[in-house]
């Protein structure tokens, strides 16, 4: 026991509970429970003891130590690639895949969420050797509502309104609202397709709305969601019972077609709303800069 | 090398038009076309398209 035990006890458990708080198993199962937990349980510790290590290495003049959250920077990278070639693998056996564009979201999620750990044991350690243990609560909390504004993303909701569509055939074309999605031949198909079809039109608000809902990545994630939510009318081997969105080349507009088991459009409209803007599908054209204008 | 799409089979009536370069199905009726378009779909684990013409075309997606 020394003069830095309980900042670092504290700082440790802060950034543990946090990364705790920060774990949402929800409709997307992810992480698995409960092996798949207990790794993140264990690096988000890890992480914790990192971060409240740093300030009594400094006020020790150890300024070497410090170079060990270069250290962690590689260890939580590789948390990465792991969780890339773990979901990669899993992908091709999903009814519904997730894309590489929402996997990569979520590796990055986990690599980001352990820095977060980092940042708020490190603020708390802080507080509490340079003032006292209530200075490191409040810090501790403040840290923490930082941390949560960082690790929430925006939602499809925001940047696009989701309305029900008709589901017709035009000839063999499948058509959602004026959208066309694909072609079915035969008659019997077509006929489970209008049984069981769900139809959904999302109108972007914006311009840049426009360029994120085309994103392919966007799209499938889309799919993903509204598949894992409602359950799905499809087995492997029937590709024309494949759920499918198609982009409006006119005016933008996505048009979904999905086959649930639940045919709960309510719901449906519901789950659009909530699916998560992927970073890597967010495009601002209208943040371009004229070079030369003076902003960079 | 992986093949995007894949035209595996054709289903077509006899006496109209007959695809070539790919497994042709001829049939007499328009239901036996449906039905056999269906059963090779199932089995080939492809989509049966149809094509303006008539003909449906049995593709790997």
């Amino acid at each position: 026991m020394n003069e830095y035990t309980f900042s670092i006890l504290f700082g440790v458990t802060v950034g543990t509970l946090s990364r705790i708080y920060m774990f949402r198993t929800d409709y997307r199962q992810y992480p698995t429970y409960p092996h798949g937990m207990v790794i993140h349980l264990a690096l988000g510790f890890i992480a914790a003891a990192l971060g409240a290590l740093v300030v009594p290495s400094i006020m020790e003049e150890e300024f070497t130590a410090v170079t060990f959250l270069t250290l962690a920077a590689s260890q939580f990278r590789e948390v990465r690639n792991m969780e890339r070639k773990t979901l990669n693998e899993m992908d091709s056996l999903e009814l519904v895949p997730r894309g590489a564009s929402y996997i990569e979201g979520i590796a990055v999620t986990f690599e980001g969420r352990n820095y977060l750990v980092i940042f708020i044991s490190f603020v708390s350690s802080l507080a509490y050797l340079s003032i006292n243990l209530w200075a490191a609560c409040i810090a501790a909390f403040l840290a923490f509502l930082v941390a949560k504004k960082y690790m929430t993303g925006s939602r499809l909701g925001e940047i696009a309104e989701v309305e029900q569509a008709t589901v017709s055939f035009d000839g063999a074309g499948l058509y959602v609202d004026n959208i066309y999605i694909m072609n079915i031949g035969i008659p019997v198909r077509q006929q489970e397709i209008l049984k069981h079809g769900l139809g959904f039109v999302i109108n972007p608000k914006n311009f840049d709305a426009r360029s994120t809902i085309g994103n392919l990545g966007q799209r499938q994630a889309i799919l993903h969601d509204l598949a894992i939510s409602l359950g799905v009318y499809r087995d492997s081997g029937t590709p024309a019972l494949v759920p499918l969105i198609k982009r409006d080349l006119d005016d933008g507009r996505i048009g979904i077609f999905i086959l649930p088991q639940n045919k709960s459009a309510d719901l449906a409209m519901k789950v659009i709303s909530q699916v998560p803007t992927l970073e890597n599908a967010i495009r601002m054209p209208t943040e371009t800069k004229e070079k030369g204008s003076g902003q960079s | 090398m992986t093949l995007e799409k894949l035209i595996l089979a054709a289903v077509t009536l006899s006496g109209s038009k007959v695809p070539v370069g790919a497994n042709v199905f001829v049939c007499e009726t328009k239901d036996e076309m449906d039905q056999v378009a269906a059963d090779l779909e199932a089995i080939l684990d492809g989509i049966a398209h149809k094509l303006s013409n008539g003909v449906y075309i049995i593709v790997k997606h």
